[in-house]
């Protein structure tokens, strides 16, 4: 039988930081330029083009939200990925989102606002300053990662078209195009893909609208160009390639609720006390890992998030 | 000799040539293994395909029957024993897998699993019922037993498909499709004989008596 072992000693550990940090920089400004050379034949033949996925982002800050620890490798990042639209199996998205189409790019703020607006992907992309947001991500069939996700805090956006006071929820609908995405013809899921949250969850400072990880745009398997990421819930919370934002007043329904309601709540912050139906939620394979850690109470932020539910009962509302 | 009678050497080297086949899929996940081909997780990647296989190996091995009534040829039925092993083979990698790879001998964690989740419950049942099998399918065995006690225990090979099919259709989120056509399969494995029971009861075909495996 075989077992991935980790070698005892981490590469990392060997090389000096700053001498590997500094290679990798190196490597990385060597694959920036060549991209470069490449881009700028390829926007002679099809004109500018502005942080297309994998294309480096400008300015992104450190963020003091970020965590520690051991990223996932930009790989498994960006090849294991559940994004039904593209294919159900985790290979089949990297594999098949080539044919998203990620220029122009519109998202349209609407509902319960004082400024509805529809703002163009660039537009996005200089809205606020870019931040670095290190993240644990939870899925909810059991295994984790940590990512370097790039974006900044949804309420920047959220600020700027004024929600009325009957702006209850956030409603995130996601693009459902069957001439980009292969996996719309299957009726797996109810299209398009939508999610939604509480105000004072998607206000909350450690929601972000995302726009790439690890430094570059977002790759399409990922959710490019623009998705959401609010760490302490399962993975599937997090819509991607987000076309319309909502406010309403109702809690809007949502995608896998919509499929299997004693499986998905509206909620479902990540709790290993409150099992999946169908399988324990109290540990985790971080991918990369060989053992199972334990899963931490949202995530690992229940010191930033807890007080959102408090006097909630999170087994009725999973 | 001929496709319908082959030789005894023949029916070695087919035998021969079966088992290399049978040893396609492991091989192909080793080498996925050692040049990094297993994905991101492959622990769920060596589960999900020693599973597989573990279904398909049960639903050849229900071809065989089958396959033999509709063709004539009869001596299919002496590499029934060897696929039905090759299930066993998988469900004990798929088992292992699990155990070692996915819990680490977390016995307690292992335990709730099985109480508590109904496919694993299901799951594990279908392999506890294969083991009988496999290990009464030696010819002494059959003898020890007494022909008609073996086919009686050996009927289960009927029913661990179905608890299979079932185990893999709860444990996926939501895109059924593999184990709608499994479970497409099996019926028509199943049903086949059913027709065939009902239409002709009471007569065997003589064959089935001569090479039980």
């Amino acid at each position: 039988m075989l077992i991935r072992s980790k070698p005892d000693i981490l590469p990392s550990e060997i090389t000096p930081r700053d001498v590997y940090q500094r290679r990798r920089e190196f490597l990385q400004a060597a694959g920036v330029l060549t991209a470069a050379a490449s881009l700028s034949v390829a926007s002679i033949v099809a004109g500018p083009r502005v942080a297309r996925a994998g294309a480096k982002l400008p300015n992104v800050r450190k963020s003091a939200f970020s965590v520690a620890e051991e990223q996932t490798p930009y790989k498994d990042v960006t090849t294991y990925n559940n994004y039904y639209e593209f294919g159900t199996d985790k290979d089949e998205p990297a594999e098949n989102a080539h044919t998203l189409k990620t220029r122009p790019w519109t998202v349209a703020v609407e509902g319960e606002v004082k400024k509805p607006k529809t703002f163009d992907i660039d537009e996005l992309l200089k809205l606020a300053p870019l931040e670095e947001r290190v993240y644990r991500m939870r899925c909810v069939e059991g295994w984790s990662m940590v990512i370097p996700w790039v974006g900044y805090p949804l309420s920047e956006l959220i600020k700027r078209v004024e929600p009325t006071g009957k702006a209850k929820y956030v409603e995130f609908i996601t693009l459902a195009d069957p001439q980009q995405m292969p996996g719309i013809t299957m009726p797996v899921l109810k299209w398009p893909y939508t999610e939604g949250l509480r105000m004072d969850e998607a206000q909350h400072p450690l929601t972000i609208l995302c726009l790439g990880l690890y430094g570059e745009a977002l790759p399409n398997q990922n959710g490019a160009p623009v998705r959401v990421v609010i760490p302490w819930k399962y993975g599937f919370k997090n819509g991607k390639s987000v076309v319309k934002i909502r406010f309403t007043e109702r809690q809007p329904q949502t995608t896998w609720n919509i499929a299997q309601p004693r499986e998905y709540g509206f909620y479902s912050n990540v709790n290993p006390e409150v099992d999946h139906p169908r399988w324990s939620q109290a540990k985790e394979r971080r991918i990369g890992e060989f053992g199972k850690r334990p899963t931490l109470m949202f995530n690992g932020y229940a010191g930033q998030v807890a007080a959102l539910y408090a006097g909630m009962d999170l087994k009725k509302n999973f | 000799m001929s496709v319908k009678s082959p030789s005894q050497t023949q029916i070695g080297w087919i035998k021969a040539a079966v088992f290399a086949a049978c040893l396609i899929p492991l091989a192909l996940l080793v080498w996925r293994g050692f040049t990094g081909g297993l994905g991101a997780n492959p622990i769920e990647y060596i589960t999900r395909s020693t599973g597989w296989w573990t279904l398909t190996f049960l639903l050849i091995t229900l071809l065989v029957t089958p396959v033999r009534r509709l063709t004539g040829l009869n001596w299919l039925l002496r590499l029934r024993r060897m696929l039905g092993l090759f299930a066993f083979f998988h469900v004990c990698l798929h088992f292992t897998t699990y155990l070692w790879l996915d819990q680490f001998f977390d016995w307690m964690s292992i335990v709730k699993d099985i109480a508590k989740r109904p496919f694993i419950t299901v799951g594990f049942t279908a392999f506890v019922l294969l083991i009988p099998l496999a290990a009464t399918s030696t010819n002494g065995m059959v003898k020890r037993l007494g022909a008609r006690r073996w086919q009686l225990l050996h009927r289960l090979v009927y029913a661990i498909p179905v608890l299979g099919v079932v185990h893999y259709w709860w444990l996926v989120k939501k895109d059924i499709t593999e184990p709608v056509i499994f479970a497409l399969l099996l019926t028509v494995l199943l049903g086949a004989r059913l027709v065939w029971r009902v239409r002709k009861p009471a007569s065997l075909p003589p064959a089935a008596h001569a090479q039980r495996a």
